[in-house]
């Protein structure tokens, strides 16, 4: 990463009468002439007037200043920050993918629709699950969808009352805002000091007015949920649902699977567990399945498999027309972000079904191995085997007066991404780290090394920690300002 | 590593999986493939699609795409990163985060905007949601029935679930019937208006004096157009919309059979704090430098947690970059000419259409940009057109029903390309399909 702040935007690089596009001509004769005028803009938008290597180096330079999975180790918790391999890439780039406009006939698309069946029947394995859809945008899609089934589900068989969720107070903040949108009112359940579900605490609240229960195993602060199958039956008996929050499969891959564990319904975050790139913040991709029993209730469309007449497999896309009157409607415009999926099918492919397994492994290996070299100088508030991650409460020593944010800060300075910090809200100075499985013993050793000096640097010059960052492309943004006086768009600057 | 974790083996990782749960099998999957076998897998795939030389487009346009803009997007700096929360090593993102926002309002001529959405049908829905909450009291949301479809059906999923009632605006001939707007608004438990613009058949609807009788009724109202059109027609803010919200594929986003793309959400000032998602705003850092971050963060899921109306934190953060670099590219003048260079095929292909003497205009006096609407006059199916278009590599439009063909021209079509299938509906039209069949078309 460079270190010099590049720092302008693209509408100061502006020179009138410059561009950076050529069109070819039609021939045909000019039509908006012809139109109305009040239907047209009076005032031409205030774009940017640059050449092609004005923009080519304005991004490149912008781009320096960024930090990837790419550039270096990004332990950043709850997010699997794992390695996304170039030929995933490549293979969604096929021009014979990325040309086809989502309303070609299926007879045109046979390869598109089969990537999506394959994907779906794989990811039912992994999950353990009847049936998955990949038309999800991201994971809090998935969660709402997820939550539209449940619904779907309770209304079909007139049961109209069911109007709660219950999420643990450990829960990532998209569960309770997706219960919300889903029209239905979130119930928190306390954990017990271990981090688990508190089953006594779950019992009373479970009654005929439950939809369902959210939860994610592992759960955020690393630790596999033992009484799940307890508490399987104690939502199933009451009537309701259990929905699995995908965002943590990662460790449990090869070992266990949701379907298995009493879950009905589930997302996965394919740009988690499945390699796909985060992109700055999307585009990602959050498939949700089904137990048996609940396939029909899951969105529009659908690609489904026939038997063609000369023995082929033939795919098709069913809008709801076969699969009786539940089916939930539409959630997205077509079949999901297809091109993130296509990156999650190589992914598969590539591991295979040993290599899924070890992946998961070598994920919770990793994660434990940091949390055993650290343990001595940050707080551990829950000491047990963790999955893919796990949760320090800031340094052991709090006289420092060094913050979680301090020390997040300083591992900048040291060309780590930081982990991800005051979340989950259970303490005060939470420190989640995921490392991933696609990290070296080396790289772990360096972070461990350098989380070390930042602890000793906190006991012996601790205003070095506290105003960190120092090597960054720039300093600590003013927040606080940004908050007060919105400045969003060029035009306010 | 084991032995640091006081571990003998691997299994030990998991001794707090009850063996109940344990998967005691491998995964029927297969085993891993080497690189190449991978390629050879996707290959195989790719040579049963058929890209067609498209003139379809119903929310989804085939524009053409710069190749710095892919070329940079790939860059792993970009592409590797996530959801920018550490401002310090994250300027790249927020930096053009920042200008598509710049872009964006200009586009749609509404003052602020947010970092992106998932795709055009969600932004609109969720702009429904920002209607009712600042309604507050109010539920319910009419909606144009020249809203395209698909549109349609996400926010009524949307809506069924989070107890909105949404109701149909009637068309006449084509186009949004006001007057029956007008009552409907009447009844004063109206939150928000949808109208589309062009609409779904590609029109472009005269909204003169909608805003106002929207706004006397206490409701906002929310326009939806594919961005790229906002380079040359009246804008939302120009209408006197509160919230824009739609899809941005058409500004340099390959089809990608249906994402990603990038919804658009943009609104007044007034609305900032019910604006769900990223926004990214200016600050100075601790030097006094210029710098950007993510901000008003207490509108977000993760802070309101329960109280949110919205539950979107990370969309479609690359295609954001996607929009930044094409309308960099582009310019003004490049999107005018973009929608000069579509507006005058389409056109011409209408006309030619028309000729053709196998299809009429359905709404013959109306305005279109570079979409519309034909009705096949032929004596066999129009299905049986599009299949024979297809055989020859092309998909002529989308059939919107048993006899009408919603028809799109982009800057991507040479004339070479409109004159052959008008000459195939020519031909069509007075064949038979047997002797269609046997006609070679593809030359």
């Amino acid at each position: 990463m460079n270190k010099k702040y590049y720092g302008k935007v693209i509408f100061e690089l502006s020179r009138p009468g410059r561009q950076g596009y050529s069109l070819p001509a039609n021939g045909c004769e000019d039509a908006l002439a012809g139109l109305p005028s009040d239907l047209l803009r009076t005032k031409s938008p205030e774009l940017p007037e640059v050449d092609e290597l004005t923009v080519v180096r304005h991004y490149n330079n912008m781009s320096t200043n960024n930090f990837g999975v790419d550039t270096g180790f990004y332990p950043l918790g709850s997010c699997t920050m794992k390695y996304n391999p170039k030929i995933n890439e490549e293979m969604a780039s096929l021009p014979a993918f990325t040309a086809l406009h989502p309303f070609q006939p299926s007879a045109t698309v046979q390869g598109a629709l089969e990537a999506y069946y394959t994907l779906q029947q794989m990811l039912s394995e992994i999950g353990g699950m009847a049936e998955f859809t990949l038309n999800p945008y991201a994971g809090a899609h998935g969660e709402l969808t997820g939550l539209m089934v449940i619904r779907a589900y309770h209304e079909s068989r007139g049961d109209m009352k069911r109007t709660k969720v219950i999420v643990p107070d450990s829960a990532h903040g998209t569960n309770p805002a997706s219960a919300a949108v889903a029209g239905l009112k979130v119930v928190e359940v306390k954990s017990l000091p271990d981090g688990t579900v508190d089953v006594e605490a779950l019992r009373p609240l479970l009654d005929e007015t439950v939809a369902a229960v959210m939860m994610t195993n592992p759960n955020t602060v690393g630790i596999f949920e033992h009484n799940i199958p307890e508490i399987a039956e104690m939502v199933h008996a009451c009537g309701a649902l259990l929905y699995y929050d995908g965002a943590n499969l990662n460790p449990l891959l090869g070992v266990a699977r949701p379907g298995d564990m009493g879950f009905d319904v589930m997302h996965i975050n394919l740009h988690k567990t499945f390699s796909t790139p985060h992109g700055g913040g999307g585009p990602g991709s959050g498939p949700v399945g089904v137990r048996a029993g609940l396939e029909q209730f899951l969105p529009n469309p659908r690609v489904v498999k026939h038997t063609g007449d000369n023995g082929d497999p033939l795919f098709h896309l069913d809008f709801g027309t076969e699969k009786g009157p539940h089916a939930l409607g539409r959630i997205s415009a077509w079949l999901g972000n297809f091109a993130v999926e296509l990156r999650a099918l190589a992914y598969i492919l590539s591991l295979g079904r040993d290599g899924l397994k070890l992946a998961g492994t070598l994920a919770t290996l990793n994660a434990n191995y940091i949390k055993e070299s650290l343990r001595d100088l940050y707080e551990l508030p829950i000491d047990r085997v963790c999955k893919h991650e796990f949760v320090f409460d800031g340094l052991t020593d709090k006289s420092t007066g060094v913050t979680t944010l301090n020390v997040a800060k300083r591992l900048l300075d040291h060309g780590f991404h930081a982990p991800t910090i005051y979340f989950p809200l259970l303490f005060h100075e939470s420190l989640m780290i995921e490392p991933t499985e696609t990290e070296s013993k080396e790289t772990l050793d360096e972070f461990i090394a350098v989380m070390r000096d930042i602890a000793r640097e906190a006991a012996e010059t601790p205003d070095v920690v506290k105003n960190a960052p120092l090597e960054t492309p720039i300093r600590k943004p003013d927040d606080t300002a940004a908050a007060l006086n919105p400045v969003v768009t060029f035009a306010d600057l | 590593m084991l032995e640091r974790c006081g571990m003998k083996s691997l299994e030990e990782l998991y001794s707090d999986v009850p063996e109940s749960l344990k998967l005691k099998r491998d995964y029927e999957l297969q085993p891993q493939m080497s690189e190449k076998e991978v390629r050879d897998f996707f290959e195989e795939l790719a040579v049963r699609n058929q890209p067609l030389t498209c003139f379809a487009g119903a929310g989804f346009y085939d524009h053409y795409t710069p190749a710095v803009v892919q070329s940079i997007a790939a860059r792993s700096e970009f592409l590797t990163a996530y959801t920018p929360y550490q401002p310090e090593i994250s300027q790249g993102t927020l930096q053009y985060i920042f200008e598509y926002q710049s872009m964006m309002t200009q586009l749609t001529g509404m003052e602020v905007s947010n970092a992106s959405m998932y795709d055009g049908t969600t932004a609109l829905a969720e702009a429904m949601l920002m209607a009712v909450s600042h309604a507050r009291k109010k539920n319910r949301v009419i909606v144009s029935a020249t809203l395209n479809p698909i549109y349609r059906e996400v926010i009524d999923t949307y809506a069924h679930y989070h107890g909105v009632t949404v109701d149909t605006i009637p068309e006449v001939d084509g186009i949004t019937d006001l007057n029956a707007m007008r009552e409907m608004l009447a009844a004063g438990d109206v939150a928000g208006v949808i109208l589309p613009t062009p609409n779904f058949y590609g029109i472009l609807e005269d909204y003169t004096g909608v805003a106002d009788a929207v706004h006397a009724a206490k409701a906002l109202l929310i326009m939806t157009a594919p961005a790229s059109t906002l380079g040359v027609i009246r804008t939302p803010g120009e209408w006197g919309a509160d919230i824009a919200a739609g899809e941005a594929q058409s500004l340099g986003m390959p089809l990608n059979f249906g994402g990603p793309y990038l919804g658009y959400i943009c609104c007044t000032k007034a609305l900032i704090r019910k604006l769900p998602g990223r926004i990214v705003g200016a600050t100075t850092d601790a030097d006094g430098q210029r710098v950007f971050v993510l901000t008003l963060q207490a509108r977000e899921q993760h802070i309101r947690r329960d109280k949110a109306t919205s539950n979107i934190c990370s969309n479609q953060g690359l295609m954001a970059l996607y929009v930044a670099m094409y309308l960099s590219l582009m310019g003004a003048k490049g999107l005018r000419e973009v929608n000069e260079l579509s507006a005058a095929g389409a056109h011409y292909l209408a006309n030619r259409l028309v000729e053709s003497g196998a299809f009429e205009l359905k709404y013959p006096e109306r305005p279109f940009l570079n979409e519309f609407v034909v009705k096949f006059k032929g004596e066999v199916k129009l299905a049986d057109f599009v299949e024979v278009c297809n055989s020859c590599g092309c998909l002529p439009g989308v059939m919107i029903s048993d006899d009408e063909l919603l028809v799109c021209v982009t800057e991507t079509r040479t004339k070479e390309e409109i004159d052959r299938y008008a000459w195939r509906a020519e031909t069509f039209s007075k064949a038979t399909v047997p002797a269609m069949n046997n006609t070679d078309m593809s030359n």
